[in-house]
């Protein structure tokens, strides 16, 4: 048993060890170092002796001493005597060294003998290698973009790993790519577009929505059960079956290539959800607020201007903010809607732009970079109002 | 009393929800039968520009005869394939103008010229021309008669209003074009995106309910693909991908992993051997659901999360007191807790892959077996210009949809009875 346990428990911290090295030798070969093979079998003996080792000595050596010793030894041979590597990777295998090796050091022999120890061990180091999986694999592809913007289709073709960034060079040279979509492909015209189309769609959205999920609320019609349920429905409703009676209809009125006909169907399609998550946010008000202003003789509207939309400056948040979201990353009608380049939003300028075969990627990821940015900073810096938007309208997509 | 007061609520009601009613109404519910009306008839792209008399105005003056002056309007049927009927004319003169030689079609009084042209047949054009001369002798100035626009006028029919149907559309798209293969590609890429996904959302969400440093990071990151952009993602992956210069493929070689690179969003099938049996595996469409799944496991991680943090904490300490292992736990625990999510999440889930579009689209276009029903929507519609064709796919869409919906609710309200 306790044989088992042990072996059990060195391969799955090897395991780990050996995913950790390996994103770090990924990122330092995109760094244009010659690193031609990641090594697995020799950081699996490694990793497997460290483990034993470090379950052997116990606590005989203070464990901090402990880990930088086997650090120490790792990184010697391994950025030493395999291979000649500087010195920034080597500090940095230290320190990942360093951090398996503080990781392992609560694991003991008495540990290992109590009950279901090899699974609380599989479920630790699943954790800790879920955190770092998915945050590579959901970070790489942002890191891509942002890099590939940065360089030359020079420097590109000489060495295609190659993606550090020169930041002594001068600036021009750095944002050449910025400063070319934004001269030669008219990138600030379409900004201007998008953000006007997107927070034209949240003005409009939420005129349209306020009164009608205040209805829908709190007031007594015939009719009410029906239109709340066919505000789910019509929600789930895809958008793809839209697309072409939209397209005759539009180019029959002469609304394509046009803000309007954009807005006109952003808003369409936004207003079910924040209907609903409006008056979900309205029937948690109290109720007699509204009876003393009723007995003030304050008209709807006044109830609504005065008393509804103070109190629900939060959902209202959430919605346009959700709602902006929508509109600035929205594709599908933007693509059958402009197909004149004077109208063309962000997104859409980017297909068109990838269009063109010759079209160098640095520019296409340019271009990703100035359409992504600003809703993730919105994402990051308005996070606690997004989340609650996402969870109840769960953004369509 | 109470009556009035119940009245004046309805009625404000009623006013407060009409323009977001309307404008949903008109722009979502109405399309939807505007499309099974338009499946029904052989519309081509090219015929639902409306078609239009036209006319363009050259003034010129005659040599020698300064108070006379010629206006030659170039008339046609914008329209290649129908014909304008009872088309009618109007031109507006300055008040000294006197007319020569009046065409039989038209009359002239008050300054302003009125021509019934009748009907135009497809491709129609004709040089119209007017010659006038001042009747007060002065001279004349071209380019104010060049500012006003005559006006036309004419009735044609509008192709998408005729009662004309047909059931071939229909016939087309379940027939022919290898329908099987469409539905099974469609079928495929929901159904293992709607799975991948929620597997991953479990996985992740799991993880985040665990306490750890920097969990609140954690959970931002985790929704980024779901929040950028979809053209930004999509470009990012294709270069990432790249047989030629992509970085993975770079990777890989520089690893020597792999020999020759892959070119995972250009090759149909991919030929494994596992234990001797050999599959053949359809690359290119596995690399569009792991797209997939990559941009929506978010959604399932949020909504799975937000029900694990609802876990009573009593029942994993009752669990402790049992001495249940962690796998235990997570099968007897907290998977029967999160059931109710996972099947409202299979099913939006499966509703919004079924219908998507863009990701696809992006990636591939629909080349090497990638081509989903959405994306036969815009083949046809647009690519190959068959409105018509397009139309009917997408019922073929919303009928598979409302099926999949009612056997799913059936299902869910049988086992819901079985508790």
């Amino acid at each position: 048993m306790r044989t088992k346990n042990t072996i059990l428990f060195s391969l799955i911290s090897t395991f780990f060890l050996i995913f950790l090295i390996s994103i770090w030798k990924i990122l330092a070969t995109l760094q244009g170092l010659s690193i031609n093979s990641l090594n697995i079998e020799i950081i699996f003996i490694f990793g497997f002796l460290i483990s034993l080792a470090h379950l052997l000595i116990g606590d005989r050596i203070k464990s901090i001493y402990k880990s930088i010793i086997f650090s120490s030894i790792f990184v010697f041979c391994d950025g030493y005597l395999i291979q000649k590597l500087p010195i920034w990777y080597n500090v940095g295998v230290f320190l990942i060294l360093y951090f398996f090796t503080n990781k392992i050091s609560k694991y003991t022999f008495i540990g290992l003998k109590e009950e279901h120890s090899t699974q609380i061990i599989l479920f630790d180091f699943l954790t800790l290698f879920g955190i770092l999986f998915f945050s590579f694999v959901i970070l790489f592809p942002f890191y891509m973009m942002l890099v590939t913007s940065f360089k030359t289709q020079i420097a590109l073709l000489v060495n295609p790993l190659d993606f550090s960034i020169n930041f002594g060079q001068d600036i021009k040279d750095l944002f050449k790519s910025y400063f070319v979509i934004f001269k030669s492909y008219k990138f600030g015209k379409y900004i201007v577009i998008s953000s006007i189309v997107s927070v034209g769609t949240v003005i409009i959205t939420l005129l349209f929505a306020i009164p009608a999920a205040y209805a829908v609320a709190r007031l007594n019609f015939f009719g009410k059960t029906f239109l709340s349920t066919s505000i789910l429905i019509i929600y789930m409703f895809p958008a793809i079956v839209l697309v072409i009676p939209l397209y005759t209809i539009f180019s029959q009125l002469g609304l394509r290539n046009s803000i309007e006909g954009l807005l006109i169907v952003y808003t369409a399609t936004t207003l079910p959800v924040a209907i609903y998550m409006l008056q979900g946010y309205f029937k948690s008000i109290p109720k007699e607020l509204e009876e003393a202003a009723i007995l003030d003789k304050l008209s709807w509207f006044g109830i609504i201007t005065k008393i509804i939309i103070p109190l629900s400056i939060p959902a209202i948040s959430s919605v346009a903010l959700y709602v902006f979201m929508i509109a600035w990353n929205e594709f599908l009608f933007s693509l059958m809607f402009l197909d004149n380049p004077n109208s063309f939003t962000l997104s859409r300028a980017i297909q068109y732009l990838s269009g063109d075969a010759e079209t160098p990627r640095q520019y296409l990821m340019a271009g990703s970079v100035v359409v992504t940015l600003p809703v993730l900073f919105i994402f990051v810096y308005f996070e606690k109002y997004l989340v609650s938007g996402l969870t109840a309208g769960s953004v369509k997509g | 009393m109470n009556d009035t007061l119940a009245n004046t609520e309805k009625k404000t009601a009623y006013i407060l929800t009409l323009p977001a009613v309307l404008l949903v109404f008109s722009i979502i519910l109405f399309p939807i039968f505007a499309n099974i009306w338009i499946s029904f008839k052989e519309v081509e792209l090219k015929d639902i520009r409306i078609p239009e008399p036209r006319a363009k105005k050259i003034v010129k003056s005659i040599s020698d005869e300064p108070t006379k002056i010629k206006i030659l309007y170039k008339l046609r049927n914008s329209s290649l394939i129908q014909e304008i009927r009872d088309v009618s004319f109007q031109d507006n003169f300055p008040k000294n103008f006197e007319i020569e030689n009046l065409d039989p079609r038209c009359s002239y009084k008050k300054y302003n010229l009125k021509c019934e042209f009748g009907n135009w047949p497809a491709k129609y054009r004709e040089n119209f021309q007017v010659i006038f001369e001042t009747n007060d002798g002065s001279k004349i100035d071209k380019k104010n008669l060049k500012t006003i626009k005559p006006k036309l006028d004419g009735k044609s029919n509008n192709i998408l209003l005729n009662t004309n149907f047909t059931l071939k559309n229909f016939k087309k798209v379940l027939f022919e074009n290898e329908f099987i293969d469409l539905l099974l590609t469609t079928f495929y890429y929901t159904f293992f995106g709607t799975v991948g996904s929620i597997v991953f959302g479990i996985l992740t969400a799991q993880m985040v309910n665990q306490k750890f440093y920097g969990r609140t990071f954690m959970r931002s990151v985790l929704l980024f693909p779901y929040v950028a952009p979809v053209v930004a993602l999509a470009y990012t992956w294709e270069l990432l991908l790249d047989p030629n210069s992509g970085t993975l493929n770079s990777l890989l070689l520089n690893y020597q992993i792999i020999e020759t690179p892959i070119n995972l969003l250009g090759q149909k099938y991919i030929e494994i051997s596992i234990l001797g049996f050999d599959f053949k595996l359809r690359l290119a469409l596995t690399t569009v659901i792991m797209f997939e799944i990559w941009r929506y496991f978010p959604l399932a991680f949020l909504f799975i999360l937000a029900r694990l943090q609802a876990i009573p904490k009593e029942l994993y300490e009752a669990a402790d007191v049992d001495g249940a292992s962690p796998f235990q736990k997570f099968f007897n625990i907290t998977l029967p807790q999160i059931t109710a999510v996972i099947s409202i999440l299979f099913m939006i889930r499966f509703i919004w892959n079924f219908n998507k579009f863009e990701d696809v689209f992006l990636l591939t276009g629909g080349a090497s077996g990638t081509r989903t029903l959405p994306i036969n929507v815009y083949q046809q519609g647009f690519a190959i210009s068959d409105i018509g064709m397009g139309s009917a796919v997408s019922i073929v869409i919303v009928v598979l949809l409302l099926m999949f919906m009612f056997f799913y609710f059936k299902l869910l309200g049988k086992r819901v009875d079985e508790n």
